[in-house]
């Protein structure tokens, strides 16, 4: 595998003894395992790539009778299914690493925000965390965990959103700051880490932050797990090690025929055939949250466009006028321009738009709605328009 | 319409009174009762103490908590982008012609609903729906006929 720099890595599902590792875990102090993951380099697997290290820190430092660990897995990101299999094959490493967590920045209580198209998975979990509760007794350790499901709102991915969700509200961004490490759910502090992020904090503790940094990139430490689906003769879920280029995806996983490569879902960015060579996946090139969409020639960069606009139209709170006008009127921009009614030089002023939404928005829908528009239009504008 | 009945006080009993437990109460109505009704959700505001306008806030932000008449098996096929791409499109057909209802509605003898939804997390296995909580995957018009079959004669 080491020619096409593409190299599968096991470390996610690796088997372990839970017990065994916690209890290790137990025994260090908080700002030795918070040390283990500034050592690691680890960013948050989510998509936005915060260091958990750095995140945990600033939590343990709050001073609080109450904290709190949420985990987020209340995954919509269009063509991410990573901590849906997560949950399903390890959900033991996910209450793991939440308890590490918890004993990081101090907090006794835990709660998974799970999505809720994932609930057929909820009485498996229940039973999951009922042997986790017992053996963290047997440890003789305080954490408790619960879990809490979300409704349909893509929204609710965003942490604000889904702690004033989980307080029974809609759920609409907050204004920041404050962060949740210092005023989260129930406005105490709050770490907020993805399904991925904590069952890889959990494996850093038990092979040691050295272990970790042989893998991956200076910008982009260890392995994740790729979502992969599209033009593919392979979907599936993969977990790699960071720092491959595009292209060495493509050949692993393309079907001969591979014109754009969708990185990071929705909202993150279209990378064309021309540029498969020099772009890195990771946070030195394109970010991704896990979802890699693969599209061959025989697909409309159109349709991709149209289908992701609708969504992001349909999935704004409305809360903010940059996001809930702006996705609207990209929509009906591409179709005018589509149907004749505008003339091609409008795309340009709608990339402006796509600018001002990044700026102006209030949370992360809304600033990355440019990101797939942008470089979608940038690249494939003869099939915006013709 | 049905009558909520005692449920939203065992439900805030169970729960608690608390906002935190709006939610739960909420999804579980609509578990056993697939929507929420006008009654169903002033009820909910006087069991914790907040105005009706808050609780109808909350409800119609989420898509599966539905304020609308719902059938009791709701079919939520995804549009997302795999998905449009690996056959939605004769999934809605089948199933429309099967039902004998159009995206949106419900059929007569409330027992099915057929909506759109985003992506459910199963891009993988396209085309994918749920019906209530359940997925169903890598879906073809066959399959799909197969599986509301035996829906209807549940």
């Amino acid at each position: 595998m080491e020619n096409t720099g593409l190299n599968k890595v096991d470390l996610i599902f690796e088997k372990i003894d839970p017990k065994e590792l916690l209890n290790k875990a137990f025994k260090m102090s908080s700002a030795e395992i918070i040390q283990n993951m500034l050592d690691s380099g680890l960013k948050g697997r989510g998509g936005a790539g915060f260091p958990t290290g750095l995140k945990w820190k600033y939590a343990a430092a709050e001073k609080s009778s109450e904290k709190y660990i949420v985990c987020n897995a209340d995954e919509g990101e269009p063509g991410t299914f990573k901590d849906r299999e997560i949950l399903d094959r390890v959900s033991n490493k996910v209450h793991g690493g939440m308890a590490i967590a918890g004993k990081a920045i101090g907090a006794k209580n835990g709660i998974v925000y799970l999505r809720g198209e994932y609930r057929y998975l909820l009485p498996k979990l229940m039973i999951e965390l009922g042997l986790f509760h017992k053996m963290i007794k047997e440890i003789g350790y305080d954490f408790n965990i619960e879990y809490f499901m979300g409704s349909g709102a893509y929204i609710c991915g965003e942490e604000s959103a889904l702690f004033e969700s989980i307080e029974g509200k809609r759920g609409e961004p907050r204004n920041k700051p404050p962060y949740p490490t210092v005023s989260g759910v129930f406005n105490k502090p709050t770490s907020i880490n993805n399904v991925e992020t904590l069952v890889t904090a959990m494996m850093i503790i038990h092979h040691g932050a050295k272990d970790f940094i042989q893998y991956g990139t200076k910008d982009s430490r260890g392995s994740k797990v790729f979502s992969v689906s599209g033009d593919t003769p392979t979907p599936g879920i993969f977990e790699l090690e960071l720092g491959m280029t595009v292209q060495q995806f493509v050949n692993e996983f393309g079907d001969g025929d591979t014109k754009a490569v969708q990185v990071g879902g929705a909202s993150g960015f279209c990378v064309p055939r021309k540029k498969f060579a020099e772009t890195i996946i990771g946070f030195e090139g394109v970010p991704t949250g896990g979802s890699m969409m693969l599209f061959n020639s025989s697909r409309s960069m159109y349709n991709v466009l149209h289908n992701y606009l609708d969504f992001f139209t349909e999935e704004s709170c409305g809360q903010c006028t940059p996001c809930r006008v702006g996705c609207q009127q990209l929509l009906k921009g591409i179709e005018k321009v589509k149907k004749g009614e505008a003339k091609s030089t409008y795309l340009t002023e709608l990339m402006k738009l796509a600018d001002s939404m990044r700026i102006a928005a209030k949370c992360g829908l809304g600033q990355s709605v440019g990101n797939a528009f942008k470089s979608i239009v940038g690249n494939f504008r003869e099939e915006i328009i013709y | 319409m049905y009558q909520v009945g005692n449920l939203v006080k065992e439900l805030s009993g169970k729960y608690g009174r608390a906002r935190g437990s709006l939610m739960p109460i909420l999804q579980e109505i609509v578990q056993k009762h697939n929507y929420l009704t006008d009654e169903a959700m002033v009820e909910v505001a006087r069991e914790l103490d907040i105005s009706a306008a808050d609780v109808y806030g909350t409800a119609s932000f989420y898509t599966f908590l539905d304020t609308q008449v719902k059938g009791k098996y709701v079919i939520r096929v995804c549009k997302t982008i795999t998905c449009s791409m690996k056959g939605k499109s004769d999934i809605i057909q089948t199933l429309e012609d099967m039902l004998k209802i159009k995206v949106g509605e419900t059929t007569a003898n409330k027992q099915f609903s057929l909506i759109e939804t985003n992506c459910i997390g199963w891009c993988h296995k396209a085309p994918a729906i749920l019906i209530n909580e359940i997925p169903y995957t890598e879906l073809t018009s066959e399959k799909v006929s197969e599986i509301i079959k035996d829906y209807m004669q549940k």
